[in-house]
């Protein structure tokens, strides 16, 4: 039953096989059996997940059943959720309850889904490897020693961990594609402007997009489209026509061509990776696409851009968390700076501190230009490497991380070294690009992940490429051995 | 040693809109605190801003009105700082690019000259909200509100040399903000305030000495006296040989002097950048033609044309065309009446004399413009003098009228009022007159002829006692033309 993806549940729900209920029940109990060694999930919503479950059955019963009626998913804990705690891994808001739905959120109430509850995730969305929860580490559930990749490290987990069919991500610098990488799943994150933001809560405003994360790519397509829409809500969001994402999964890829940027197979790539990662492409040339090698020159001028222009958008967006109106407060403040300091001081963790730090700097006064203004002229090289490049070919493919996941704690120390974690991601949000990760092989027993990149608003091929592979593949029904 | 005074002003003037610059919560002032911010302006974890173009449409057309450049691209920015009515610890302002550039306005100076003071910009941005002090049993409420209510942010060029000068300047800009429909101009409520920054320098330097900046002033009186008292405690300090520090100040009206707030060197470094969560706002020359054609007469146009039209004196014109409500009830009632000078006088006469003794505004006046302009005319057909047209207003003004302009004549009526203008009837009375004083008859015809004029008096003064409401030019005429027949 745990291993039905959200298509198979769909068609039974239609057909009778079971009600909501009873998947609802079936997958909470087996959170309730299985989380405590994982921790992909903050907070589980039981009684609201039965009571939706039960109004999704009353209202197929009545004959008004989408294919989402009754199907159950998880949230990121990044989306508020209506009179639900939304902590965004944070103790700065562990006592939040969210007074609105996200878009995303009222999206899939509105399709009818249920929503067991809310996913673990490193602190406000800043980390590669879900370490840094104030609600503590996810584990890999492929090796329980090993990270799931992060931020959205607990959705990917959870998925992986067949807790739930799929589940909410968002991605600022490869927080969806990493951790489904690591976890053996699939994720995309679709093109800057495509998911609406409303509710999402904020790390990097011109980086941050919503998406999903599931066991195949045909569930990633199904959940995109109630994810994708237009809000009004959203300055940033795209009025750009939303396809039904599951009607072109099985189009042909005949003539496609694929670029291979050289610079994401360099010699620091190790020989396993290249090999899988070759692997791949070579089953989309045997259904006729053809492979070329491309250049994306800036691709190493794409972290240090990130991470001047992430903590700086973060430096103000997290300004809000200042203990007056919502969220934690410190004891017995002296003043209101003592409050701003001290609640500050103890509701954020080690690494968002560290980014709010470098993001101050990066825009005080007399640094402006060396920093913030220059990484924005920089990322505008990056964007124009893959404008360049999609005159020659229609997607490109490459790794989604340098390495499968890696061991917990290996990069707690070394903030740098976890940054290099996202080097073949953070372009692609620079550059407002969609990009989606698939199972893609093994190294050693851990899932590897193959990153397709597509052009502006063309998930819908990414997702008919990910099909076309899982047609041919197994890699994606692989589970760990304990799960099996 | 002789010194030049350096002003610029800040103003903050809070645009007329329904709902808030990046919210859908109303602006209305007044209501129960917090009731009037929705998630947006209370900075809940993952809102966002919209930006009401209603907001931009009031900013260019205030743009246009001041003959300025209108940024055809304007760029939010975060201005970032702590305060607890602050509720996303930043502002949402335009640092470089402005929906406002460099423009410019007239004042009039006491010598009657006028001077142009530019404006370097106006940028949009969103008020805070405010920090209650009192009833908290020692802490601090706050009340949002008033966050993120839309705010046009008009600097001008440091060109004003004297408060008199910042004060017109001000008096200006509130003039052209009401007659624009842009904000309500109500200082009480602080729909503008304004910052003053002050600074000397010995007469003839080029460059500016360190200036003060005195914060919130709400009314053109404290703006003029918060000044003359900045100049003054400068002016003391350097002549003593000190340094003037710069910093933020403020003005206590009651001991009418400025004390210390903070001083600058400690002031935040703001970290401006770009607001990721907006899109730069681009208008192209339709839209600015667009709101163009909603620009109404300004009230320098109007005064011109209260002088090259209608004749009235330029002081006159001033005072008139000041305050648009009180322009439009002048023109209505000149209009009717068909005479701008009788309006005029009786504006700023009666009409200004009954406001500051009942301290209201021209809309609370129970005399309307067209009430006023219905009694001009009577006065003008010889119907009233103007001894009855008075007491016709004041009746008006207690009340004693139901808003009709009908009730105006039923009120001349009912207080007997109407002027006998009827030739026969006052030659009639003239008649009696002449004959029951044969003694002032007799004097009169003594007296030699180039002298008469001034003869004739008594005979009016009888005529007029005899018949309350007889047309005074009428008894002149039938008085001259009966003793001219005596003799």
């Amino acid at each position: 039953m745990h291993n039905k993806t959200i298509a198979e549940i769909s068609s039974d729900l239609a057909a009778g096989k079971y009600t909501s209920v009873e998947i609802t029940e079936y997958l909470l109990d087996r959170i309730e059996q299985l989380d405590s060694t994982y921790n992909s999930f903050i907070t589980v919503t039981r009684d609201e997940a039965l009571a939706q479950a039960k109004a999704a059955d009353e209202a197929r019963a009545a004959g008004n059943a989408g294919p989402w009626t009754g199907v159950p998913i998880a949230h990121k804990d990044v989306f508020c959720t209506n009179g639900v705690l939304t902590t965004c891994g944070s103790k700065m808001l562990s006592n939040f309850v969210a007074p609105y739905d996200s878009t995303v959120a009222a999206n899939f109430k509105a399709a009818g889904a249920v929503s067991l509850g809310k996913l673990n995730m490193d602190e406000f969305a800043m980390g590669s490897s879900n370490e840094k929860s104030f609600y503590g580490p996810v584990k890999n559930p492929w090796s329980q020693d090993r990270v799931p990749g992060g931020s959205s490290g607990g959705s990917a987990a959870a998925v992986a961990a067949r807790l739930v069919p799929g589940a909410t991500g968002t991605d600022t610098g490869g927080s969806i594609r990493q951790p489904a990488s690591f976890c053996g799943v699939t994720g995309i994150k679709p093109t800057y402007g495509r998911v609406s933001r409303w509710g999402m809560i904020a790390y990097a405003s011109s980086l941050d997009q919503g998406g999903p994360i599931a066991k195949t790519a045909e569930d990633a397509a199904m959940m995109l489209n109630v994810m994708a829409s237009f809000d009004a809500k959203d300055s940033t969001c795209v009025d750009h026509e939303i396809p039904d994402y599951t009607a072109t999964l099985n189009n042909s890829v005949e003539g496609l061509t694929i670029g291979l940027p050289k610079e994401y197979f360099r010699d620091d790539l190790s020989a396993e990776m290249k090999d899988q990662i070759r692997a791949a492409v070579a089953e989309y040339e045997k259904m006729g696409a053809t492979v070329k090698e491309i250049s994306l020159p800036n691709t190493h001028l794409a972290i240090p851009s990130y991470y001047v222009i992430a903590p700086a958008e973060c430096s103000a967006n997290l300004s809000r968390m200042d203990g007056v109106r919502f969220g934690y407060r410190c004891e017995d403040p002296e003043d209101v700076a003592d409050l701003f300091k001290r609640s500050r001081g103890e509701g954020f963790g080690e690494e968002v501190k560290r980014r709010i730090m470098v993001g101050a700097y990066t825009l005080s006064a007399g640094f402006y230009d060396a920093y913030y203004k220059q990484a924005q002229q920089v990322r505008r090289l990056v964007k124009n490497d893959f404008v360049e490049a999609f005159k020659e070919v229609d997607v490109i493919m490459g790794p989604t991380a340098p390495t499968p996941a890696f061991k917990a704690g290996e990069k707690t120390d070394d903030p740098v070294a976890m940054y290099l974690e996202d080097i073949f991601t953070i372009a692609l949000n620079l550059a407002g690009l969609p990009g989606m990760s698939i199972p893609c092989g093994q190294i050693d027993g851990l899932p590897v992940g193959l990153q397709i990149i597509g052009n502006y608003f063309d998930e819908a091929r990414l997702l008919n490429l990910g099909h076309k592979f899982q047609q041919v593949t197994d890699w994606h029904q692989q589970t760990p051995a304990d799960l099996a | 040693m002789e010194w030049e005074v350096v002003i610029g002003l800040e103003i903050h003037a809070q645009l007329a809109t329904k709902s808030k610059i990046f919210s859908g919560a109303s602006t209305q002032y007044g209501a129960d605190a917090n009731t009037q911010a929705c998630a947006v302006d209370l900075g809940l974890p993952g809102v966002l801003p919209v930006f009401n173009e209603e907001a931009l449409r009031m900013a260019v057309k205030f743009g246009l009105a001041i003959d300025a450049e209108i940024g055809k691209r304007s760029v939010f920015d975060r201005k970032n700082y702590f305060y607890p009515d602050s509720p996303k610890g930043y502002q949402t302002t335009q640092l470089h690019y402005p929906t406002v550039g460099m423009g410019h306005i007239d004042i009039e100076l006491d010598n009657g000259e006028t001077k142009r003071i530019n404006v370097t910009r106006a940028h949009l941005e969103e008020d805070a909200g405010k920090s209650v002090h009192e009833g908290f049993d020692g802490m601090s409420g706050i009340d949002l509100n008033r966050a993120g209510t839309p705010l046009v942010e008009i600097v001008s060029e440091p060109e004003l040399r004297t408060a008199k000068e910042a004060a017109a300047y001000f008096k200006k800009m509130h003039s052209i903000v009401t007659y624009l429909g842009i904000c309500d101009g109500d200082l009480s409520q602080g729909s503008m305030r304004c910052d003053c920054n002050v600074s000397l320098r010995p007469k003839g330097q080029q460059e500016f000495g360190t200036r003060t900046e005195i914060k919130n002033v709400n009314s053109f009186r404290n703006v003029e006296r918060a000044i003359e008292s900045e100049i003054e405690r400068q002016m003391d300090i350097l002549e003593d040989g000190g340094k003037i520090t710069q910093e933020t100040r403020l003005y206590d009206a009651d001991k009418n002097e400025t004390r210390s707030m903070r001083s600058k060197e400690v002031e935040n470094d703001y970290r401006y950048f770009p607001c990721p969560d907006l899109l730069p706002v681009i208008i192209d020359d339709d839209y600015i033609e667009a709101v163009r054609q909603t620009l109404p007469e300004l009230p320098d146009a109007k005064r011109a044309r209260f002088v090259a039209d209608h004749g009235l004196s330029a002081v006159d014109a001033g005072v008139l065309s000041a305050d648009r409500a009180l322009a439009d009830y002048f023109e209505t009632a000149a209009k009717l009446a068909g005479d701008y000078k009788l309006a005029a006088n009786w504006v700023q006469g009666d009409v200004s004399a009954t406001l500051n003794r009942l301290e209201i505004s021209i809309a609370e006046l129970p005399v309307t413009a067209e009430q006023l302009g219905r009694l001009l005319t009577l006065i003008k057909d010889s119907t009233l003098n103007n001894g009855g047209a008075k007491e016709v207003f004041n009746a008006l003004v207690e009340g004693k009228g139901d808003g009709t302009v009908e009730c105006v004549d039923a009120l001349v009526d009912s207080m007997g009022l109407k002027q006998v203008s009827d030739t026969g009837a006052i030659e009639a009375i003239v008649a009696d007159v002449l004959a029951n004083n044969p003694k002032l008859v007799e004097g009169y015809l003594a007296t030699p002829v180039e002298k008469r004029g001034k003869a004739m008096g008594p005979f009016i003064g009888l005529t007029r006692k005899a018949a309350a409401g007889v047309n005074p030019q009428v008894v002149m005429e039938v008085l001259k033309k009966k003793l001219e027949e005596l003799g």
